[in-house]
């Protein structure tokens, strides 16, 4: 019963190895190639050494940073809260992590743009003032917008954190030795999430990094909207910097399994 | 966050629901206040009265023609890349495939899921543009012309096939761990019963896969509905699937209604939240029977 699909089971693993591989290779000749009847590393060396690289590169990953931080700020205390004291109001804060899926980023930032393009009024009363007129408002503004896309991804993983753990205990048990909250979430929460943590914050800045829509229509000096530029007056440099990118999300993806493998240690094992 | 423990229980109380306010006040300014200003406005004419004739616009050309090709494209790929990642999914864990394919295929589908937006539509420029290395590939090797047959990467078609590289990842994603629920015991006892493997797919396999499989398959529809950097890049905006349209609209208010754009932005999120909401009933039904 086994042996006669076997065959099936490879050709449907060709099928789609073959549509994962081919347009990556089919790049990476492609950005090979931008020298006429030569293969060189010259789209590369162009693509780097455009100084506007380097500063909207640099621009997407500060901002990575801030909303990684961000939404560690925002969710560890909430989803160790939650596990805590509050495990009623779960389904809340689920349903709220699930929203990014329901607001596309396109209609987010559009949301962004309608009411913080002008003072926010409540009850007649000015509670922020317009939020797109300086440049560290309007990336304060990019960063939250950051952190609600990433949101999902990040309540996950930190959330499966403190179901492998047990929070009720070592709570107690640093209460008992006189430890505030503080301590508790700096020093018995934190380190025990640590594999969590960085798989969450990895995911974020894979997100983050060329996103393009929202820092787009907040017209920020970003990484996203740079490709998106160059695509528009260059052939070879853009399948270059696709490669790279790529890359880079290979590389995250990758420490997230080696993060969370070592996590699970005994189990991942044992299925070899 | 307080650095000492609440002395009486009426303190302690008010403390508890303070510990979820910061996430709330972050929720309600940053994803419920910005949405609903939309929403609200949608129902209101530009002087602030309010009116259904936004809603009532969404059904005049050229809109629907959008909405149309955006829910023609998502329900292609989820489909397409759908069945792909289940047979891939289906490869993995029942084909007898080596072992060391799986936890490989499976970082490279997380990469490939996650590889959506300006580089994926790069890649695919480079590779069935009409310069790309396929293309080109194609017609010195083979002396077939993919443009000439008709192709286009800047349409339905191409469009499509860029999106079904970051669909059929998750659907296999999620689909391998569903497809290992399966319990090894049912099996065994339809192969005891005389069961071939069409009918234990048939009779067993595919209905407890079902509510997984539809719940991830709308998953899918929405994760195409609402992309809009692919497109963008693919397309330069040419394709008019709806969140172009609503980009366009938001750069320069091309249907000269700003509250009929608002209108557009609400027709989407209420799709979305269809698929959403279908997809978290489905995978609970799932989660009966696949623990």
């Amino acid at each position: 019963m086994k042996r006669q699909v076997s065959w099936l089971a490879w050709l449907f693993y060709l099928i789609g190895a073959l549509y994962f591989i081919v347009p990556l290779f089919g790049t990476a000749v492609f950005s090979l190639q931008k020298k006429r009847g030569e293969i060189g590393l010259s789209a590369y060396q162009a693509a780097f050494a455009d100084p506007k690289f380097l500063e909207t590169f640099l621009f997407s990953n500060v901002m990575a940073v801030f909303t990684i931080l961000t939404s560690l700020l925002l969710i560890v205390p909430t989803a160790y809260w939650v596990h805590l004291r509050m495990p009623r109001w779960r389904s809340a804060v689920e349903f709220v992590t699930l929203m990014p899926f329901v607001i596309p980023a396109i209609v987010l930032v559009f949301g962004f743009i309608k009411m913080y393009s002008k003072p926010v009024t409540l009850f007649g009363v000015t509670i922020f003032p317009s939020l797109t007129t300086s440049n560290l408002s309007t990336n304060i503004l990019l960063i939250c917008a950051y952190t609600v896309l990433a949101l999902p991804y990040m309540y996950r993983a930190v959330d499966n954190g403190l179901r492998a753990m047990d929070v009720r205990s070592l709570t107690e048990a640093a209460q008992s030795l006189g430890a505030g909250w503080g301590v508790i979430l700096w020093r018995i929460i934190m380190p025990n999430l640590r594999s969590a943590l960085l798989s969450g914050a990895l995911l974020t800045f894979a997100i983050v990094v060329g996103e393009l829509t929202i820092a787009s229509f907040l017209a920020r000096p970003a990484f996203g909207p740079y490709l998106a530029l160059l695509g528009n007056h260059r052939a070879y440099e853009p399948a270059a910097l696709a490669i790279v990118t790529f890359a880079l999300t290979w590389v995250a993806m990758g420490l997230i399994d080696l993060v969370t493998r070592g996590s699970q240690g005994g189990a991942m094992a044992g299925a070899r | 966050m307080a650095t000492t423990l609440p002395a009486t229980p009426r303190r302690r109380l008010t403390w508890t629901w303070l510990g979820l306010a910061p996430f709330f006040l972050f929720a309600i300014f940053f994803i419920f206040l910005p949405s609903a200003s939309l929403f609200i406005d949608s129902f209101r004419t530009v002087e602030g009265e309010f009116t259904l004739a936004n809603i009532a616009g969404l059904f005049a050309p050229p809109i629907p023609e959008s909405y149309w090709l955006s829910i023609r494209i998502s329900a292609f790929t989820a489909l397409g890349g759908g069945l792909l990642g289940f047979m891939m999914a289906y490869a993995l864990t029942m084909g007898n495939l080596p072992r060391w394919l799986r936890p490989f295929t499976l970082t490279f589908a997380g990469v490939a899921s996650n590889f959506a937006g300006v580089p994926l539509a790069f890649a695919f420029i480079s590779t069935l543009g009409r310069t790309g290395f396929v293309t080109v590939f194609l017609r010195s090797v083979l002396g077939i012309d993919v443009y000439d047959a008709g192709f286009n990467l800047y349409s339905f078609l191409g469009l499509s096939l860029t999106y079904m590289y970051f669909q059929f990842p998750l659907m296999l994603l999620i689909m391998v761990p569903a497809i290992e629920g399966l319990r090894r015991e049912w099996r065994e006892a339809a192969e005891n019963l005389g069961a071939s493997t069409w009918q234990f797919w048939w009779r067993v396999g595919l209905p407890i896969l079902m509510p997984s499989l539809l719940g991830t398959i709308l998953l899918l529809f929405g994760n195409a509905f609402g992309a809009y950097a692919t497109a963008y890049a693919l397309t330069g905006g040419q394709l008019n699937i709806i969140t172009i349209e609503i980009g366009a609209q938001m750069r320069g208010d091309v249907l000269r209604n700003p509250n009929l754009g608002y209108a557009m932005a609400l027709g989407m999120v209420a799709i979305m939240a269809v698929c959403i909401t279908g997809y978290t009933w489905l995978q609970r039904i799932s989660e009966r029977w696949l623990k």
